[in-house]
């Protein structure tokens, strides 16, 4: 069985965002560069489907910086092939990384394609189901469960409040991990090291990066900073009427 | 003239029958003890150099086998293995000596020494100490069988217990027979100097009235058994616990004579899945413990999770060492990671064990192969994998190392860029932990009133990786090692001080300085030196009676212990002791990554515990520490114990700060 | 080609998800704009009374057996015919697990343009969207000619997306569903027995502030007022007050709750890091400087006791 695993890089929220002086992107001049954490569930559980079927599990991730600590962070899990795809990834949409991906992809004869559900710079919906679209395979998403027999995938599909589906979905196709059926294993650095010696990245350019799809974003803002608490005071009569008018401007009255 | 013919009353069989009985307990013997060291052989070579400081090496055998030191520190298990070691002692030597008397000296070269005093003196030892092994035994069979404490019940393996109760039996046996026989040899010979010899000559009254030819048959079938025991207990040595009697003296004569904070590294990646990838003296280790139970007695984590003890740890994996091919495995069947999890890394363990076993060397190499696993609870990977990325534990942007120092005027130097006398290495918790964050300014304010010229890294530190060596990611720990010396080759200063006395211990003893380690100091020696140089002097004189509480990496690890004790003297404040305090002290339970792991359900928290300790102590409102983590840990411990009334914990900084 | 909004309503099992209220409120605002209709879209089985309470100027139903439940490849095909016949102006998705699974693929399928995460639209018929959790809003003029839009809640209030009165009702074609390559096989029901607090969307947190076991029940009659769950910090878990499923922190659960609703808790850094992806933290505690809040939106200083039975009548009355 052929697994293949996208992965996506995004800007570490732990460090403050700017704004970029245009005005319209993030500044992404100091940005740590980190997995997705949804991608890092997909790899998971293509390494659990590797361990208890066997097959080769294969990881691509666009060239950023970080994208080689993925890859062998990867390969250290038991990632068979690492593939970095070539290109000016910076700011790109995931429309055109869809096509980009699409492209080296069609080549790779994949059985099951995993992804991050979403990632939390998504503006053009997420990568998986474009993919897939692009690939003209099936899309699930919200998936916390996968096995795989005879062409088709068992999967299940997550809904609020704890409902799960069932679902069969004839292979290939693509899946959007909301979260691997085990939490994303630890690494120890040894043996990340060791992956560093033995796996070697496979470079691949991409061909071009097609953005069309994706809309244009004409101001970007930070939503007023919340360093300390908005204090809400009064009597407790008038504070527990704040309070009401609060649970329902957030939607929960 | 006084003098014995040894093998009085025995005839030439049963001396030939004995010499040959000898040999075989001999070959048995040997047999045994081959084993064991061919056992100890399969583990692989230390990278602590155990050859080397000789001297020391014999001195220790000098203070803590012969004059059992460490053994004595308990009074009563003290002066019962005290008294039975150097009963049975002379006893054995004095067995030997009248041997060597009578087939060697006398057989050979017809002469002999026990003779006249020599010999009066010689049957009066052997008569007193043999009651000294009988007092001893008494005390142990007491202790075992009526007073029964928890730390020496059989557990974990039944068959234990018969391995202590025939330890029991035959020196029980060998010493009845002993008396025995010199008691029927004084009622059938009666010599002048009968009254030389107390106790024989009292048992010797016994029998008188059963007339000679039955004492004299009496003494041939004692005397028989007599010997027999002895041999059995000599061909059984290498086979029971006995064997401790040999492993205990090597391992306290190979034990490491390099500081107790440094870590024995990995040895390549993976740690210790099977037991044969532990060192040789680690498998020493094993079998030197005698399964007294002090480990557990002051373990914190034995508080915690009762199913965990040192003790039991070490038994578990003797009995591994020697369990057939059955199919279990070390991790998992042999030890849980549970158990591996819970050890705090305080070393009380090594602290007080009688036979200098180095527990905690063996529970990291085992953890390493866990984290090699990925084998951990998801705190202790988030911590992990938080340290990886941003090399703190708290997932926050090294940026934000330093936003403690934004209220503070004047600035504190970047140490990167300004020459500074003193380096402060502020570590993790002083630097992110929001409920810290007022400490570690009142740290700053001390080091400016008092007028140090300081300074600190800012985003250039990382954690400096103690509790993560001890985690057992090895590599981790070498990463976060490269990146701090980095950050302190880029800067110019003379002495490292830090509050916390995990980093310092790290650095004091693992970081790698290639021959030129900087001073380190605690701030409690920093302190101190401040005071006894009169450059820090107090405005203020308090008057709190406050009990002070020794970090394991400060005081066991490092000896740190009069420092703190000189400081909290010079503000005023009177120290009341707790009963554990010192080398004693008992952990907070944050160590060795502790702090990171999810809490399961225990019995006692050791904060709680120690807290309680603390609360316990007549007008004592202040509980000092010197440690950030004891802060966090101690000040939770006051409100989930309910002491908010009782106790304040106060971090030794903020006593100076309000002193000054 | 029309100025009309569209709104997929999301539904499963006979409830349609508050989220699509919303929705209904936010193609409102974008209709206005406009100057075209909202109409709900509505795909199902036997579902159209479904659509009898929506704030929409006209629903548009598509029923099938094939559309009885949710599956991506059925809704993908309706869906890719009814808009590409009808181009509207806009449709707008949930960004949920029925909208995110449809949204991305028709945006390729049709070559139409897609804006995910939209909170809001201006007035002028912007979109605003919220990204990199929260902490950054991205706002551009919504693309042409047919925009698809999926949705985060927030923006809108639900109600605004109902209506009394009930809209017209057209069925729609629905076209050949065949070849589909994802089927429903069965729903799993969510693990009974207790709550899962980190699933929990909106919960009511108590400290040792609560003081007592008896004052626990305050707690949970808010929460049922409410309609959220009673959690607790490491203290009140300790005392045996609530089930040690219930606790936040360090050693319990880290959660992500819509609302966090933190009753004298004072936020220690352990407690405070299992919280912080929640969207609204609210805190009450009497001390000002307890750190909840720095990580809270919006903090009341005072004793929860003054206010909590207050609060929960007022809840009541409110529903």
């Amino acid at each position: 069985m052929n697994i293949i695993v996208l992965a996506k890089l995004v800007p570490d929220l732990v460090e403050e965002l700017t704004i970029d002086p245009g005005g319209a992107a993030l500044d992404l001049t100091f940005a740590r560069w980190i997995i997705n954490e949804f991608d890092d569930h997909a790899i998971e559980q293509g390494i659990l489907l590797k361990e208890r079927g066997g097959g080769t599990v294969t990881v691509l991730v666009p060239d950023l910086d970080g994208a080689d600590d993925v890859l062998f962070t990867a390969a250290a899990k038991g990632a068979d092939r690492l593939i970095k795809l070539g290109g000016d990834f910076n700011g790109v949409n995931n429309h055109a990384l869809a096509r980009a991906f699409a492209a080296v992809v069609k080549e790779l004869q994949a059985d099951l394609i995993l992804t991050g559900v979403q990632a939390h710079d998504d503006l053009d919906g997420s990568a998986g189901p474009l993919l897939a679209e692009c690939l003209q395979m099936p899309y699930v998403g919200y998936v916390s469960g996968v096995s795989i027999n005879d062409g088709k995938s068992l999967l299940r599909k997550e809904y609020p409040g704890g409902l799960l589906a069932e679902m069969e979905v004839t292979t290939p196709a693509v899946l959007g991990i909301q979260a691997a059926e085990q939490p994303p294993r630890y690494v120890a650095v040894s043996k990340v090291r060791q992956a560093m010696k033995t796996s070697s990245i496979e470079e691949q350019d991409a061909s071009s990066l097609d953005p069309c799809g994706g809309p244009t974003v004409g101001r970007m803002f930070q939503p007023e900073a919340a360093a300390h608490a908005t204090m809400i005071a009064g009597s407790p009569d008038e504070v527990a009427d704040k309070l009401v008018d609060l649970f329902k401007e957030l939607g929960v009255l | 003239m006084p003098i014995r013919e040894t093998f009085w009353n025995i005839p030439h069989w049963a001396e030939i029958t004995q010499y040959i009985l000898a040999f075989v307990t001999v070959v048995v013997f040997l047999y045994g003890v081959g084993r064991r060291v061919l056992r100890w052989r399969q583990g692989q070579p230390d990278a602590t150099r155990r050859s080397g400081h000789f001297w020391r090496r014999i001195w220790s055998l000098v203070t803590q086998v012969l004059a059992q030191r460490r053994t004595l520190d308990e009074t009563y298990p003290g002066i019962m293995h005290f008294t039975i070691f150097w009963g049975m002692l002379v006893l054995a030597v004095g067995t030997a000596l009248a041997t060597v008397d009578w087939d060697v000296t006398h057989l050979i070269f017809g002469f002999q020494f026990l003779t006249g005093w020599v010999y009066i003196v010689f049957e009066l030892a052997l008569d007193v100490l043999g009651l000294l092994v009988a007092v001893g035994l008494g005390m142990a069979i007491y202790r075992r069988y009526v007073t029964r404490p928890a730390r020496i019940q059989d557990f974990p393996a039944r068959s234990l217990a018969w391995d202590d109760l025939y330890v029991l039996v035959m020196l029980a046996f060998i010493t009845l027979s002993g008396y025995l026989t010199e008691g029927l040899r004084i009622a059938v010979t009666q010599p002048d100097w009968a009254a030389w010899s107390p106790i024989g000559n009292a048992i010797a009254a016994a029998f008188l009235a059963l007339g000679d030819p039955a004492n004299q048959t009496l003494h041939l079938i004692v005397w028989a058994l007599h010997v027999l025991t002895a041999f059995g207990i000599l061909a059984s040595l290498p086979f029971t616990k006995l064997f401790h009697i040999l492993s205990v003296p090597l391992n306290i004569y190979f034990r490491s004579m390099q500081p107790a904070g440094a870590l024995l590294p990995a040895r390549g990646d993976g740690g210790v899945k099977e037991w044969k990838q532990f060192t040789w003296k680690q498998l020493l280790d094993f079998e030197a413990c005698t399964r007294c139970g002090r480990c557990q007695d002051v373990c914190p984590a034995h508080v915690s999770m009762p199913a965990f003890s040192p003790r039991n740890m070490m038994v578990k994996l003797e009995t591994h060492l020697w369990a057939k091919a059955n199919g279990q495995a070390l991790h998992g069947d042999v030890v849980s990671a549970e158990e591996l999890w819970a050890c705090t890394t305080c070393r009380a363990c090594g602290q007080v064990c009688p036979a200098f076993i180095d527990h905690i060397g063996a529970f990291v190499d085992m953890r390493r192969h866990l984290v090699e696993q990925g084998e951990m609870d998801n705190l202790l990977q988030k911590a992990l994998m938080n340290l990886g990325r941003y090399g703190n534990s708290f997932g926050q942007s090294e940026r934000m190392r330093a936003k403690w120092t934004q209220p503070l005027q004047p600035p504190i130097n970047d140490a990167r860029k300004t020459p500074v006398e003193y380096l402060w290495f502020v570590g993790d918790y002083a630097s992110y932990s929001p409920t810290l964050a007022d400490i570690t300014q009142k740290t700053a304010q001390v080091f400016q009133r008092i007028g140090i010229d300081f300074g600190i890294m800012y985003d250039g530190e990382r954690n400096a990786g103690n509790d993560v060596r001890r985690i057992g990611e090895e590599g981790l720990f070498e990463i976060l090692v490269e990146k701090n010396n980095q950050a302190l080759s880029k800067c110019n200063y003379q002495t490292i001080i830090t509050t916390d006395p995990h980093t310092y211990n790290t650095l004091k003893n693992e970081y790698p300085w290639n021959g030129n380690r900087p001073a380190i100091l605690h701030t409690a020696e920093l302190l101190d030196q401040m005071i006894a140089s009169g450059r820090l002097k107090f405005k203020r004189k308090l008057d709190y009676k406050v009990t002070y509480h020794d970090p394991c990496y400060l005081g066991r690890y490092n000896d740190v212990y009069d420092a703190p004790r000189r400081v909290i003297a010079a503000t005023g404040c009177e120290l009341v002791e707790m009963l554990r305090h010192g080398d004693r002290a008992f952990c907070c339970g944050a160590g060795g990554g502790r702090i990171w792991m999810e809490e399961k359900k225990v019995e006692e928290r050791p904060s709680e515990a120690r807290v309680r300790e603390a609360a316990a102590l007549a007008g004592v409102q202040t509980l000092v520490v010197a440690c950030p983590k004891d802060v966090t840990m101690f000040r939770d411990a006051v409100k989930t114990t309910g002491s908010e009334a009782r106790l304040v914990v106060k971090d030794l900084m903020e006593l100076v700060h309000e002193a000054l | 080609m029309s100025q009309d909004i569209y709104v997929l309503i999301e539904h499963l099992r006979g409830q349609v998800a508050e989220l699509s209220y919303t929705m209904l409120a936010a193609g409102r605002e974008l209709a206005q704009g406009a100057g075209g209709n909202v109409v709900a879209v509505l795909l199902g089985h036997n579902a159209k009374e479904l659509g009898k309470d929506f704030a929409a100027d006209k629903v548009l139903y598509l029923d099938h057996a094939l559309l009885a439940d949710f599956t991506s490849d059925a809704y993908q095909k309706a869906l890719a015919d009814l808009i590409g016949k009808d181009q509207p102006r806009a449709v707008l998705f949930g960004n949920s697990s029925i909208g995110a699974d449809v949204a991305s693929v028709l945006s390729m399928r049709l070559d139409l343009p897609l804006v995910s995460s939209c909170r809001s639209f201006t007035q002028d018929g912007k979109f605003v969207s919220q990204i990199c959790g929260g902490k950054i809003m991205a706002e551009g003029e919504l693309p042409g000619p047919t925009a698809l839009v999926t949705m985060v809640p927030g923006g809108y209030q639900p109600d605004q997306g109902r209506s009394a009165a009930a809209p017209s009702i057209t069925e729609a074609p629905v076209p050949a569903l065949e070849a589909l390559r994802v089927a429903l096989s069965k729903y799993i029901e969510p693990e009974t027995g207790d709550v899962d607090i980190s699933k929990e969307p909106l919960l009511i947190a108590v400290g040792r502030g609560i003081q007592n076991k008896d004052n626990i029940e305050l707690a949970e009659n808010l929460a049922q007022a409410i309609g959220g769950v009673v959690c607790g910090s490491r203290p009140v878990i300790d005392q045996g007050w609530l089930a040690t499923s219930r606790l936040v922190g360090k050693s319990g659960k880290h959660v992500k709750p819509k609302i966090y609703f933190a009753m004298g808790i004072s936020g220690a850094p352990e407690h405070a890091e299992a919280i912080m992806q929640s969207d609204t933290i609210i805190a009450i505690n009497t001390d000002p400087k307890a750190p909840i809040f720095d990580v809270a939106k919006y903090g009341v200083e005072g004793d929860i006791f003054d206010l909590v039975e207050v609060l929960t009548e007022k809840v009541q009355q409110a529903k």
